[in-house]
């Protein structure tokens, strides 16, 4: 394992791609993913990022965080961008213009720039099969602009497009389930991850950087400032995500699901939701409603894992 | 140390904004965003380096002895290293 050194008492690399003084929030966690995501890439990583906080907070000129060749793209484009700098790698290496040196390519988005505006050079770049990871960083709205919802807000969060009040509750409609869309691609590695586990999402990048063909990775990211909470709670907020069902970490390699931490009983949605100031409208008969439905999609997505993983047996 | 935006003009960008010095940032002091700063009770420290590895800024660093400290000039003070620290080593107190 190169580059890896002991590091107290555990193993995790040194590499620190990304370079602090950066600019995001205090308490951030989606920058705390992007980093701990980052420390994943070897020397070989060329990074494409779509406009978003990540973005922004990275690269205010003339300063830049990262130490690995990075490209801002629109908003829209990021994975078409890191589709043609696949493509131009390998006619320069058929050509013997460069070293014979495995380069990967990712793309990182916020959850706007996938689930919404960019799905479709996403899909597009998945269809195409080209060899690229694209990770997005869920931080449930479009945070960089002031809290607008997007199709990976949660049922009941209010934004500022989708404010609580006495005639709505929030968002009005369900997270987008983009991991099953991506999927639903047959490309061979898509993973759900957390910085509160930071070394199965290391892990998870290596897996899907080292995969041949496109991988996804979906990144869950408190954000303190757009969900209102402390500044010290990203941890632990997205412990309680994964502890209550809200967001479970699974892989799926070549269609075959696997859960990467089962809960044997689920904690009370609303040690998740009461330090939220997002969700602080809601009463217990609307968070009881919200608990049903996230845990029969948890109990499907366990049928999921022993369906596919039988099906492979066979 | 790149220059700073107020001292920046157009005629020291490079075309497409390129940024020749990667990792520049570390020159930007994010130290004076903060409110609160960790204070350390190092005896009971296991140097488990958890602190470090949830470090949104990814400022703090091994000392020659293998304790983990916060650089002021990066550190905003967000307390995820206090709240994650198994060992209780560090409290946030208000900046003076
Ligand atoms: C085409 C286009 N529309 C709107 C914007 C303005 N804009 C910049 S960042 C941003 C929000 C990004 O949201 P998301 O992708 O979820 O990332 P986050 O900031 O939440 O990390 C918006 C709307 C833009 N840059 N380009
Ligand atoms: S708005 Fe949220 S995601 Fe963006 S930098 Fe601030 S805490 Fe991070
Ligand atoms: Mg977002």
């Amino acid at each position: 394992m190169e580059d890896y050194n002991i590091f107290a008492s555990r193993v995790v690399t040194k590499n620190e791609p990304l370079a602090p003084g950066h600019r995001a929030c205090i308490g951030c966690g989606e920058v705390l993913a992007m980093r701990l995501a980052a420390k994943a890439f070897n020397k070989n990583t060329i990074v494409v990022n779509a406009t978003g906080c990540m973005e922004i907070i990275a690269s205010q000129v003339p300063y830049n965080s990262w130490r690995l060749p990075w490209i801002h793209t629109l908003f829209e484009n990021a994975a078409a961008v890191a589709s043609g700098i696949e493509s131009a790698i390998k006619v320069l290496s058929r050509k013997n213009r460069i070293p014979e040196e495995e380069i990967h390519v990712v793309a990182l988005g916020g959850d706007g720039a996938t689930v919404d505006i960019g799905i479709q050079a996403l899909s597009g770049a998945f269809e195409r099969g080209h060899n690229i990871t694209y990770i997005c960083f869920d931080n449930e709205a479009y945070m960089n602009t002031g809290i607008q919802r997007s199709s990976a807000t949660p049922f009941g969060a209010s934004t500022t497009t989708s404010p609580a009040g006495k005639k709505s509750i929030g968002q009005s409609t369900w997270k987008k389930d983009t991991p099953s869309i991506m999927v639903a691609h047959n490309i061979p590695y898509v993973a759900t991850a957390c910085p509160s586990y930071p070394f199965d999402l290391m892990e998870k990048i290596e897996k899907a950087l080292s995969t041949n063909g496109p991988s996804y990775i979906h990144i869950f990211s408190v954000c303190p400032t757009g969900w209102r909470t402390k500044s010290d709670l990203a941890i632990r907020l997205g412990r309680l995500a994964v502890e209550t069902g809200v967001f479970p970490l699974y892989e799926v390699e070549n269609g075959v699901y696997k859960m990467n931490k089962i809960e044997t009983e689920l904690k009370p949605l609303s040690l998740y939701t009461k330090p939220q100031g997002r969700f602080k409208h809601l009463n217990d008969d609307q968070l009881s409603a919200i608990e049903a439905r996230i845990h029969s999609e948890y109990e499907a997505l366990k049928e999921k894992c022993e369906l596919t993983q039988v099906r492979e047996d066979m | 140390m790149a220059k700073s935006e107020n001292e920046l003009t157009w005629q020291d960008l490079e075309p497409g904004c390129i940024v020749t010095t990667p990792g520049n940032t570390t020159d930007y002091k994010t130290g004076d965003w903060r409110s609160q700063r960790p204070k350390y009770n190092l005896e009971r420290c296991l140097k488990c380096g958890v602190c470090a590895l949830f470090c949104p800024e990814g400022c703090i660093n091994k000392t020659p002895k293998g304790y983990f400290i916060a650089n002021p000039y990066h550190c905003k003070g967000c307390g995820i290293c206090a709240k994650e620290c198994p060992a209780y080593v560090i409290t946030m107190e208000e900046e003076s």
